[in-house]
């Protein structure tokens, strides 16, 4: 059978409409289906979204106790007043406070989304504070863990007395 | 200038048609998402709160703040302009729709070249675009860095050390950086190659849409490459990460061209002498014939058929004859019908103007 309106592809999705006792049946193949808006198969990206969010959202961290969730962490926000069960429904947090509170609720989304759920990226210069000077500490330390491994010790030395400036950077 | 200006006149900066790669890339855009530190989401925050952000931008912009832009900006309440003119800032991409549905205490912040503009209470309480022609994601990177440590002077930002810059929805955390390009591909789509790069790209963590239309179906072969991870990489890695991709897709589309060129000359230059005949003599044409024709045009000049048009004067076309831009221009409402008959005048017009070989 080809599709009633462009009469070209085969038909693929069959409707019946009953409306008040009078039967119509339509025949049209995907590409018209989409076009028609009397049907919808599409789905709404953003509602596919949401709706994966809250089912990653609510799945319980922890296979063998799935009771671990209720009772013991926060489900609203003390900050903003948001719940968990307005995020699953939204799929947007309250205010920044809502990272924090939701912290383990939300763990697997990021990770889900970002793979890696740690910010690697620029720091704000004025209020970032000390976070760029640990950030190269860190750094350092894993520069200084390599160069003890390779033996290569004196650059061991030079990475120490580096890191040891910093330090008392921070104070 | 003034906000006159820029709903009035159809070009931006990012329409210029200059730029690296223009032949395939038309205009590269990066946004960084940011919140005002004590201050809920702008969907979850009372009218009160959302003025006290809208004013801490205003003045955050503002010279008495010290603000030091490279380029010069405007401060424009949505509420003082009417629909027409929001849609218009949608059509230029200026803001987004979503940024046009409810006016109310937002605002946006643009500057006179349009290579920049700042979203006020969007999904977000900030979202900095920058918009340049061509293959310049870094360079949109390096401008919006710049306005966002200019506004840093004066706001307390949401950050945490682990998370980076919060935002509202946990798909913009970390570095809160989406950076995009618009790429003409009418040749990959001519030989039915996009949709095994589609696949490919996507596992690289990028995104492919179509610029106008529904779904999988893109109108004028116009395509939008974005990142889709904010968090884990940093700007540099995100944003050269799009920027090998693209020149992957670009390269693809050149050779794919030369291809195509070499083997159905004829039925190149018919298709591309039919969309500028079309053009040039149609009474009534919707905005989807209009952006296949177009694009169509496009096609011509990227490989040489067609001497004429200019890219600054096609991109112009595509945002003359959006629906928005041609009710400004009539100055009255206009039902379909009536603006497909506009559409049609104005391309014929501007195409009387232009000879070709």
């Amino acid at each position: 059978m080809l599709c009633e309106k462009c009469q070209k592809r085969p038909a693929a999705v069959h409707m019946t409409k009953i409306v008040n006792g009078n039967k119509t049946e339509t025949h049209l193949c995907e590409v018209c289906a989409q076009g028609d808006n009397s049907v919808s198969f599409g789905l709404d990206p953003k509602w596919m979204l949401q709706s994966i969010f809250a089912e990653l959202f609510n799945t319980p961290h922890t296979e063998n106790d799935p009771s671990s969730d209720a009772g013991v962490k926060p489900n609203r926000c003390e900050k903003c007043g948001f719940t968990d069960a307005q995020f699953s429904q939204v799929g947007r947090l309250g205010c920044p406070t809502c990272y924090d509170v939701f912290e383990n609720k939300l763990d697997p989304v990021l990770r889900r989304i970002h793979g890696n759920p740690r910010h690697t990226g620029k720091i704000p210069k004025r209020t970032g504070g000390t976070i760029e000077l640990r950030r190269e500490i860190e750094e350092l330390k894993r520069e200084l863990q390599a160069a003890i491994t390779s033996e290569e010790y004196e650059k061991a030395a030079e990475v120490r007395d580096k890191i040891r400036g910093l330090e008392n950077k921070l104070g | 200038m003034s906000v006159e200006n820029t709903i009035g006149k159809a070009r931006s900066k990012w329409m210029e048609g200059t730029g690296p790669d223009n032949d395939v890339v038309i205009s590269s855009r990066l946004r960084l998402a940011r919140n005002i530190e004590g201050y809920p989401f702008p969907h979850f925050m009372s009218e009160e709160e959302a003025n006290h952000v809208i004013n801490a931008v205003r003045l955050a912009v503002s010279e008495k703040a010290g603000a030091k832009f490279p380029v010069e900006t405007e401060f424009i309440d949505l509420n003082e302009l009417s629909q027409t003119e929001r849609q218009i800032l949608v059509e230029k991409h200026l803001v987004s729709p979503q940024h046009i549905e409810s006016p109310a205490n937002r605002a946006v912040v643009i500057a006179h070249d349009e290579s920049l503009s700042i979203m006020v209470n969007e999904e977000d309480h900030i979202r900095i675009q920058c918009f340049l022609p061509g293959l310049q994601i870094k360079e949109a990177w390096r401008l919006a860095d710049k306005i966002d440590d200019v506004l840093e002077k004066t706001l307390n930002y949401s950050f945490c050390e682990k998370r980076g810059y919060l935002t509202s929805c946990p798909t913009n955390v970390g570095t809160g950086l989406r950076a995009s390009v618009m790429l003409h591909l009418p040749c990959l789509v001519m030989t039915k190659q996009l949709g095994a790069m589609v696949n490919t790209i996507s596992q690289l963590g990028l995104a492919v849409r179509g610029y106008y239309g529904e779904g999988t179906e893109a109108y004028g072969d116009l395509f939008q490459v974005s990142n889709q991870v904010t968090m884990g990489q940093t700007e540099d890695e995100i944003v050269t990460n799009l920027l090998t991709v693209t020149r992957q897709i670009v390269s693809q589309e050149r050779s794919t061209r030369k291809v195509v060129l070499k083997n159905n000359k004829p039925f190149l230059e018919d298709r591309i002498y039919r969309a500028f005949g079309v053009m040039s003599y149609a009474r009534v044409m919707t905005a989807q014939e209009a952006i296949k024709n177009i694009s169509d045009l496009r096609l011509g000049v990227e490989l040489g058929i067609l001497k004429t048009p200019a890219y600054d004067q096609i991109n112009e076309l595509i945002i003359l004859t959006r629906p928005a831009f041609l009710i400004k221009k009539a100055g009255r409402p206009l039902n379909a019908g009536e603006l497909d008959a506009l559409r049609a005048e104005i391309i014929r017009e501007k195409l009387s103007k232009i000879t070709i070989n």
